[in-house]
């Protein structure tokens, strides 16, 4: 299968996204990252200028388009845009049909590894501590992945996954809301992070690295020790390497 | 009149207004989160994703065929002795309800809580006249006292703690009443009988019009419904024209979710179906009945790909999840309606111009899409009106630069990769400057957040070496 770092993954956090591979790795399947890919154009799309989210994702599109069997991405968000959202913003262009034959082939990260659980509780990982999941908004929503990110959570061994009353509220990153509207943005990861943090976890783990800049770029601001997290990078410290 | 707050400020300047405000920040969370608990609660043994479809399902048919509808409901009321005006806009509806004042020689009004109402900006315009204008709902009543605005639709003073309630009306009582809840809305009960009993003119919105009886239905849960529309002589209702529904059984259907959504009741404690003015031989309603039918922008949207915004029933439960409204409340918004909903009617009712922001002030979670009672899709309009922005040239010129570069950057592979590297030293090398805080959206980010500083080799540069 391919794997697409997304630009974000790419830029920000290439070790989670080395997580992430090694990951799929030890499931036992064979991973290629993609080349030539850049971004999925939802900067843009969400800020309403499809004409540039189109020339971008078509960089992106056409680089699926070499790569056969599924694509998976460590970024909800990401996959939901081209999975959700690819087919509309190329609706009516030379791409179309390549983009919903794409769009198609996205699968997301915890999604893959939640097919594999019997193979992670094999690897006897263990990441001692109290854990929480932040649910990010296009994952849960758009994707209706949930369940998947916590059974794969599951696997790891003296992890305690304790439920939060607010993990699917959103942590008030919004792609360019969070430097649109910095002063609202902030407060809502506060009230995020003010129930992580009276539910004394030791690390707030989500699959989504927009969500996780928001809120680790928060914590450690505010400072107090909570680890945020992507689930690949949990798993990689649990010893799934 | 004073200054629009929504062209003469931006959502910004009034989002820290009131996240400067604690209570705000309190009050609102809290109760917001006790509806939806409630509302979770009340269904918990109901189908309420089924009811949810099954009002989609009417409200998408009623709005295919809204005129059908909207002859059909102003047939009957006139058959039961109503009174129907159509107002294509705010300026006619208030003629309208001015005129019909007028002509009862009213000099006294009694109002139910109506969004409809605050819509066309009614009681400056009824008090210009020389009415004396009271609301009636306990919420509006305070607003009122307080030269206020509902921040929410239907808790419109979400926004308050009982200490300033109890100073407003401790105001008009002329005497310190005691902070108690039952003191304080026993006060204002009697001072509200004496409105009812002495008001000419009861006005009210309508939260569902029935098309084939002829009927205006009303959810309260003070009885203040009840007073405003049979004690005074005469009764006006002012009503959206997308609020028709097609018949009773649909009714059925739409009740409880406007009850459920709203408030978490199954019902709420007054339902009133008004279906023309006293008959004779009838101890009590009012001498006669007006129906002003508010088109107001909405017929407008008929056809377009904002259409399903028209089948909105103003319950508020997208104000209640939504992660930017509790932050923030309704007043941020900056016009009547607050929350997912009024992103996305502001900028169609006041146009691109004035409302063009509002839908940027949201971080598309969705949420709202999830409670909607009728399966509303509020994350795809906003993101519409977004893209409307741009088309119409509404836009920030700045932004369609900053669109424009990016595309330009990011759409080959090998500029993505030489700019990026370019603009990650730079920014490295800015913020061991320390001069992050003078970049734009870097300083922005990093107000209250660490900045996260690209890597020194990316993912696709490992990638390289390992290939």
């Amino acid at each position: 299968m391919a794997l697409f770092p997304t630009c974000m993954g790419d830029l920000l956090a290439p070790e989670m996204v080395e997580h992430a591979v090694a990951a799929l790795r030890c499931c036992g399947l064979q991973v290629e990252p993609v080349r030539g890919a850049t971004c999925c154009g939802q900067p843009a799309f969400n800020a309403g200028f499809h004409a540039q989210a189109r020339r971008v994702a078509r960089v992106t599109l056409r680089a699926f388009a070499q790569t056969t069997g599924p694509i998976v991405v460590p970024a909800g968000s990401c996959a939901a845009m081209m999975i959700r959202h690819w087919p509309e913003l190329f609706a009516g262009d030379r791409d179309a049909a390549l983009a919903r034959v794409v769009a198609a082939r996205i699968v997301e990260f915890t999604q893959v590894l939640a097919r594999h659980l019997e193979v992670l509780e094999g690897h006897d990982l263990r990441w001692p501590g109290i854990v929480g999941y932040h649910d990010s908004c296009h994952m849960l929503r758009e994707l209706r992945l949930g369940a998947e990110p916590r059974a794969v959570l599951g696997c790891v061994r003296e992890l305690e996954l304790v439920p939060l009353a607010s993990a699917d509220r959103c942590c008030g990153f919004g792609g360019t809301f969070s430097v649109r509207y910095p002063e609202v943005s902030v407060a809502m990861a506060d009230s995020k992070l003010d129930d992580a943090r009276a539910a004394e976890l030791e690390a707030l783990v989500s699959a989504d690295p927009g969500c996780l800049m928001q809120l680790g770029g928060r914590a450690e601001r505010t400072g107090g020790g909570l680890r945020v997290l992507h689930v690949a990078t949990l798993l990689h410290e649990a010893g799934l390497r | 009149m004073s200054a629009d707050p929504l062209t003469s400020s931006t959502f910004a300047q009034r989002a820290r207004v009131q996240l400067a405000k604690p209570f705000v920040r309190q009050a609102v969370p809290r109760a917001t989160d006790n509806a939806v608990k409630d509302l979770h609660a009340r269904f918990a043994h109901h189908d309420y994703d089924g009811l949810r479809e099954l009002g989609r399902e009417i409200r998408s048919r009623t709005i295919a065929e809204l005129d059908v509808y909207l002859d059909r409901f102003a047939t009957a009321l006139t058959a039961n002795g109503v009174q129907v005006h159509w107002a294509a806009d705010a300026a006619e509806a208030r003629g309208h309800i001015q005129r019909i004042c007028r002509e009862a020689g009213a000099t006294r009004v009694v109002k139910v809580k109506s969004m409809a109402t605050e819509e066309i900006a009614l009681n400056p315009a009824l008090q210009a006249d020389g009415l004396e204008v009271t609301e009636t709902d306990l919420g509006e009543y305070v607003v009122q006292l307080d030269g206020d605005t509902p921040s929410h639709i239907i808790a419109p003073i979400i926004h308050k703690t009982r200490g300033e309630i109890r100073e407003s009306l401790s105001r008009v009582a002329g005497r310190e009443l005691a902070d108690d809840a039952s003191e304080l809305t026993g006060f204002a009960r009697e001072r509200l009988r004496d409105a009812f009993m002495d008001a000419d003119v009861g006005i009210s919105g309508a939260n569902f019009g029935v098309a084939e009886s002829g009927t205006v239905v009303l959810v309260t849960n003070e009885g203040n419904g009840r007073m405003c529309t049979s004690m005074p002589r005469v009764h006006i209702s002012l009503m959206g024209i997308e609020r028709v529904i097609p018949d009773l059984d649909d009714l059925a259907v739409m009740l409880p979710l406007i009850t459920g959504a709203g408030t978490g009741q199954l019902i709420t404690s007054y339902v009133s179906m008004l279906s023309g003015p006293r008959r004779e031989g009838e101890p009590d309603g009012p001498e006669s009945m007006h129906v002003v039918l508010l088109d107001n922008g909405r017929r407008a949207l008929l056809g377009t790909e904002f259409q399903d915004v028209l089948h909105c029933i103003r319950c508020g439960a997208c104000q209640n999840v939504c992660p930017v409204y509790r932050q923030v409340g309704g007043h941020a918004y900056g016009w009547v309606y607050g929350g997912p909903i009024g992103a996305v009617l502001t900028p169609l009712f006041r146009g691109q111009a004035a409302g063009g922001e509002l839908p940027h002030a949201s971080s598309l979670c969705g949420a709202c899409d999830d409670i909607c009672p009728v399966k509303i899709p509020l994350h795809d309009l906003l993101l519409r009106l977004r893209r409307q922005r741009e088309d119409v040239g509404e836009a920030p010129r700045g932004e369609r630069m900053a669109a424009n570069l990016w595309a330009w950057a990011w759409s080959s592979p090998w500029r993505y990769r030489v700019l990026t590297r370019v603009a990650g030293n730079g920014v490295r090398v800015i913020a061991a400057a320390g001069l992050v805080g003078r970049l734009g959206p870097l300083a922005r980010w990093s107000r209250g957040r660490t900045l996260p500083l690209p890597a020194r080799r990316p993912f696709s540069r490992r990638q390289d070496r390992d290939a």
